[in-house]
């Protein structure tokens, strides 16, 4: 106390600020209430994602089961039954589109950051990309529908995987350039001076190097997929049969998906279907989750 | 492995150290090929698609014309059809749900890059926040069945008998309807939204903010008056962004809109929009209905695709305007 006062005393006639800053004052108050409004607008956005989980335990969990992942769905008002059938259809077609998406996008993303990084031609590309990040994921079903199932004259598991390729190929594109753009330069430079051509340097060298930030593109990619609802109406329908009904693996049929189940069965009247659709969603989230944290666990071994 | 190579000795001379033979330089040219032929194909499927959805809803544009548009009647027995009160709805549950989740992501992505948290929780918190984005959109329709529009009926049943005179509340919420449909929506965007601007946010230059601060800004005078303007560029286009992804989004909507050919401004009011109108009539629809659900999802492209290359503009913008300010 003492030392402020002589402070104050050998200044004195000189306008010094207060720089203690009371909490009082109307611009600290503003502060304060500013952060205090923003840190619990944070702590609310997290609520929906508590509530959510909460729910997929407490109503999914219940009907957990072996008989879910065994048996088909039944019919309505008839009790049991599970969706086996609409997990093989997910990951079929989950499938399907990775095998498309995965090779196009890496290749298109080795262009991007290698062949011709500064062209014309790349920026378009790039460009195109972005645009399909935002393409209404339900316009890729009415593509497919156009492109593949008016042609094919039938609802087909194919049609579906091509719909959600689509889906998938921007994030992979943009994510596995991005990986590949952050091998260090020396690394390119020394393939390039021991006599590499461009093939060798990209498979033996970027490839191998960008993996991880390329394989959380392709989890994050899979998840989303595995996720889509609304391009799988257009395209697989929906069916309360196995894809091998008849003995034989037939792809070319209306094929069942665990995301467009839970859209039907949950606006049943029958409690038995409703109940499925919890399941299946606390399924189909956990397969979600799981593919994130894998992709968030690569994208942090790719920081070191 | 160095016994190996002197080993191999001179019958196959220095396998490794050659030139490229003729059969790399062909799988080099072939690998080089096959990467820009995908880099095209890219570009290509784009036009394809838009190709593909103007050909299949070619017949119903001859035969409707722009009366789709402006009608609000949709008669399958008279085939009549109109999707006005569907663009209403879209635009309207989109800027909604826009409006509650840009104030939501804009004060996370504040929140979350401007040192309020450890930098350990502030990743966490990160991570939690883009989990948001990875729940199903279809699992956010059956969490907004039974979760939301419980929640929200006795608010908004209260607010339309005391405030009924308002158009806003002139319904009172039975069920589905836009506003439960649009607070899913929000926070659907919100993932989208916070972690753009968070971007734009912390590719600000440290030293404004230093500055700022030495003057003698509080906190949030630094925040407000420097770091938020110099990134809004960046966080308007994460609001463009968000506000295409709202008008895509199908599945949510298509089960908590209420599937109502209505064109109301209250909030309660079942509505429907584009996205969920292709997904509740495609699967029984007939042919000639087909043909119209594919214009109106010609419209629902073009009105995206404008939506999305102006964010995509605007975002570009920001990345060329603050490549001068040195780090």
């Amino acid at each position: 106390m003492t030392a402020e006062i002589s402070h104050r005393d050998l200044f004195e006639g000189v306008d010094l600020p207060d720089l203690e800053r009371s909490i009082y004052t109307p611009r600290a108050f503003f502060s304060a209430s500013m952060s205090f409004v923003t840190g619990s607008l944070t702590l609310i956005a997290m609520l929906p994602l508590v509530s959510v989980l909460a729910m997929l335990i407490y109503r999914g969990g219940k009907r957990l089961s072996w008989e879910l992942f065994t048996q088909s769905p039944p019919a309505p008002g008839v009790a049991g039954g599970g969706f086996g059938n609409a997990i093989l259809g997910t990951l079929v077609m989950v499938g399907i589109a990775a095998l498309i998406a995965i090779p196009f996008g890496v290749l298109a993303a080795v262009f991007l950051a290698e062949i011709s990084p500064n062209s014309r031609t790349s920026s378009a590309v790039r460009f195109c990309a972005k645009l399909l990040t935002g393409f209404p994921s339900i316009l890729a079903g009415v593509f497919a529908y156009g492109a593949v199932v008016l042609v094919t004259g039938t609802f087909s598991a194919p049609a579906g995987g091509i719909a959600l390729a689509i889906l998938m190929l921007p994030t992979i594109i943009l994510t596995s350039e991005e990986a590949i753009r952050m091998v260090p330069s020396r690394m390119r430079e020394a393939a390039i001076g021991i006599g590499c051509t461009t093939t060798q340097l990209t498979c033996r060298v970027l490839l191998p190097s960008a993996m991880p930030g390329i394989l959380t593109g392709v989890m994050l990619a899979v998840a989303r997929a595995a996720g889509e609802t609304a391009p799988l109406i257009f395209t697989a329908l929906f069916s309360r049969y196995w894809l091998f009904e008849d003995g034989s693996l037939d792809l070319m049929q209306r094929t069942a998906s665990l995301a467009v189940l839970i859209y039907n069965f949950s606006g049943s009247p029958a409690e038995n279907q409703v109940e499925l659709a919890w399941s299946a969603s606390l399924v189909l989230v956990m397969i979600v989750l799981v593919l994130n944290l894998i992709g968030q666990a690569f994208s942090r071994r790719s920081v070191k | 492995m160095s016994s190996q190579l002197f080993e191999s000795g001179p019958a196959e001379p220095n396998r490794i150290i050659r030139p490229p033979q003729g059969f790399d330089r062909f799988v080099d040219r072939f690998f080089r090929g096959s990467t820009v032929a995908f880099a095209w194909l890219t570009i290509l499927l784009v036009v394809f698609i838009i190709y593909e959805i103007g050909k299949v809803a070619a017949p119903a544009i001859q035969e409707h014309g722009t009366s789709l548009i402006t009608s609000t009647t949709w008669d399958l027995n008279r085939g009549e059809f109109g999707i006005l009160p569907e663009i209403w709805g879209t635009l309207y549950s989109s800027i909604l749900g826009i409006l509650i989740g840009s104030v939501f992501g804009v004060a996370i992505a504040i929140f979350l890059s401007q040192d309020f948290l450890p930098p350990k929780l502030e990743l966490i918190a990160k991570n939690i926040i883009e989990l948001l984005a990875a729940i199903p959109s279809v699992v956010y329709g059956l969490w907004g069945i039974f979760v939301v529009i419980p929640m929200i009926r006795p608010a908004a049943n209260w607010l339309h008998e005391n405030f009924g005179a308002i158009p806003l509340f002139s319904t009172p919420l039975s069920g589905p309807g836009m506003l439960p449909a649009s607070l899913v929506l929000a926070i659907m965007i919100l993932p989208t939204v916070s972690a753009i601007s968070r971007d734009a946010l912390v590719s600000v230059p440290h030293k404004l903010k230093e500055a700022a601060v030495g003057l003698g800004a509080t906190r949030w005078e630094a925040i407000l008056g420097v770091i938020v303007p110099t990134a809004s560029t960046g966080i308007f286009g994460s609001i463009v962004l968000g506000f295409g992804r709202a008008l895509g989004e199908t599945m949510a909507l298509a089960m908590l809109v209420g599937n109502a050919n209505r064109l109301s401004v209250s909030l309660f009011s079942p509505g429907n929009t584009l996205a969920a109108l292709l997904a509740n009539h495609f699967p029984e629809a007939g042919a000639e209905e087909r043909q119209v659900l594919m214009y109106a999802a010609l419209v629902l492209l073009l009105i995206t695709l404008m939506v999305n290359c102006l964010g995509a503009a605007i975002l570009n913008k920001t990345a060329s305007r603050l490549s001068g300010v040195s780090k």
